[in-house]
């Protein structure tokens, strides 16, 4: 049989991101798969150099919408074990409280792209739903729905009052409940496991030999999890499970990202019940003392490494990111060889690659008149309100799950 | 509190008497040692394969004025993190892959080319990674003395 070559991305609608494939295809099966990236690349560790501390914490938040806190996180626990800073206790939970719930959207975000990519929408517009409960939560901690902008050096910006601890825990049980909907989903949801069973397999022997992470690594058997190997933060005092599955495929990748959404809640639990009162920062030099550090942080899509050489000024001499994605793109080539041309998507989305959702504001600009105005969250929810109603579906009379119509 | 970290360093400076010295605990769950360049590949493969350094985590490449210092990032399953270094003057800048042990350092040793001018002996000559196709030769933008308006925009 003929061999043909379709070259997807890295502009094209399967894909999220710019990433280029490079499928080569025997039939309906990839009998190879290359891949090319680096179209995202903006220099951002070059940039770095020339920058303070303080600006670079910012630019760091801003390598990924989605991780935005673990980056930031990562990059700053790196400075302050140069500095020598050790952060009182209560920012350290409050660093963690706002990295769990990171890892609860990001994971629901996931599960919504995973079922549009398999067709199968109605998880996706429950899982991106009940998503904005912990969007919601996240804005009223920090203002945003993606950098937050609650690090600084030698502590944390934002303090939790009792009020807003009451309300995540309420978040808390909604989500756990929806999300033990989704565990069941996927344990007993037929055509979602025969849809994944055995698609994009990669086993424990392969994930070791090229380096996977994450939710990739742990569908495969392999028990790494930072926050257990090399605890930072608060994980030291928290009490979890690393979760791990043995199908090795996507349906594993499914299993165990909704699992650890329930062992993030147990952490959270735990945060916001003996969180210890205290001060939120101790004073960080603006110069850092010459020296150098590299620190590991446990990042929704999988460990995210970080290297800071300073050199005694206030800009770093060297910042090194290793963001989770790269780990595991090298092991996408082997995931899809062999599969159907079908599987593509599903697999490539499986790994978790990362795309921004900052959008929250729409500027609408009038283009006879030029009048331009801004139509905030509200504003945008309800004007689609009002188009919905004016097609005659009244919103207000769906049942929803969460209970209330804001 | 690091009995693991320094029975590590025992196990490896028996097997390469040269390292005496150069192995330095600079925390918990984190040991820093200087290879010299004729060694490396031995101790990187006896790291990985009898000391269990099974994951590559990252390879961090430093301009340090006449030479380039790269840091291999190890770690095992104890969240023990292995820094190797290895300097090698900007000169004559090669280096050997590591692709033989860790078969996912690819991405990283491409980007040691690209980014730093590195010469990895052993690797297959590909297109740009993370740079374009069309940027310049002899144009590497994390050396120190390069400045982003090297390149212009056309």
């Amino acid at each position: 049989m003929g061999k043909i070559l379709i070259p997807i991305g890295p502009q094209h609608p399967a894909l999220k991101e710019p990433e280029s494939f490079n499928i080569l295809l025997e039939g309906e099966r990839v009998a190879a798969a290359n891949v090319t990236i680096g179209y995202n690349h903006r220099g951002i560790e070059k940039a770095c150099e020339s920058r303070t501390y303080i600006q670079d914490m910012y630019l760091i938040e801003r390598i990924c919408g989605i991780c935005s806190h673990s980056h930031s996180t990562c990059f700053i626990q790196t400075v302050e074990e140069i500095a020598g800073l050790s952060i009182p206790k209560r920012a350290s939970f409050i660093r963690t409280l706002i990295g769990e719930l990171e890892r609860v959207h990001s994971h629901l975000l996931w599960l919504g792209v995973a079922g549009h990519e398999i067709g199968f929408d109605t998880l996706f517009m429950y899982s991106w739903r009940d998503r904005e409960f912990v969007m919601d939560i996240l804005a009223m901690l920090t203002g945003n729905r993606v950098n937050y902008s609650v690090n600084t050096i030698g502590g944390v910006r934002r303090d939790i009052s009792a009020d807003q601890i009451q309300e995540v825990l309420k978040a808390v049980d909604i989500l756990e409940n929806r999300t033990e909907y989704y565990i069941q989903v996927a344990y007993e949801e037929t055509t979602l496991i025969s849809r994944l069973a055995g698609v994009g397999r990669l086993p424990e022997d392969v994930v070791m030999r090229l380096g996977a992470t994450g939710p990739v690594a742990r569908a495969a058997g392999v028990k790494k999890d930072v926050r257990r190997d090399d605890p930072y933060a608060a994980y030291a005092d928290m009490e979890f499970n690393v979760i791990t599955d043995d199908h090795a495929d996507v349906l594993g990748r499914t299993i165990v990202r909704v699992k650890e959404l329930m062992e993030s809640y147990k952490i959270i639990r735990q945060l916001l019940n003996s969180i210890p009162d205290g001060p939120l920062i101790v004073k960080a030099p603006r110069k850092i003392p010459a020296g150098e550090a590299v620190t590991r942080y446990e990042a929704p899509r999988g460990e995210d490494v970080h290297y800071v050489k300073s050199n005694g000024t206030d800009m770093p001499e060297r910042v090194k990111v290793r963001a989770p994605t790269l780990a595991n793109l090298a092991a996408i080539s082997y995931m899809l060889e062999g599969g159907y041309l079908a599987d593509v998507p599903i697999v490539i989305a499986a790994i978790d690659p990362c795309f921004s959702c900052t959008d929250r504001m729409i500027k609408v600009s009038n283009m006879n008149s030029g009048e331009e105005s801004i139509l905030d969250w509200n504003g945008l929810r309800d004007y689609s309100i009002k188009w919905y109603r004016e097609q005659g579906i009244e919103l207000n009379n769906i049942k929803t799950f969460r209970g209330e119509v804001r | 509190m690091i009995d693991m970290e320094e029975s590590l360093v025992k196990e490896l400076t028996k097997k390469f008497v040269f390292l005496e010295g150069k192995c330095i605990i600079t925390r918990e769950r984190r040991i820093s040692v200087e290879a010299p360049k004729k060694a490396f590949l031995d101790i990187i493969g006896y790291a990985a394969s009898k000391l269990k350094f099974e994951q590559l985590c990252a390879i961090t490449g430093l301009d340090a004025g006449e030479n380039l210092e790269f840091i291999y990032h190890l770690a095992n399953r104890e969240g023990i993190m292995l820094n190797l270094k290895l300097t090698v003057s900007k000169a004559n800048p090669e280096i050997n892959t590591v692709t033989a042990v860790y078969n996912g350092a690819i991405f990283y040793e491409r980007e040691l080319e690209d980014l730093l001018g590195a010469k990895v002996a052993g690797l297959p000559r590909e297109k740009h990674y993370p740079l374009p196709e069309n940027w310049p030769e002899g144009q590497y933008p994390l050396r120190k003395d390069w400045k982003p308006d090297a390149v212009q925009q056309k």
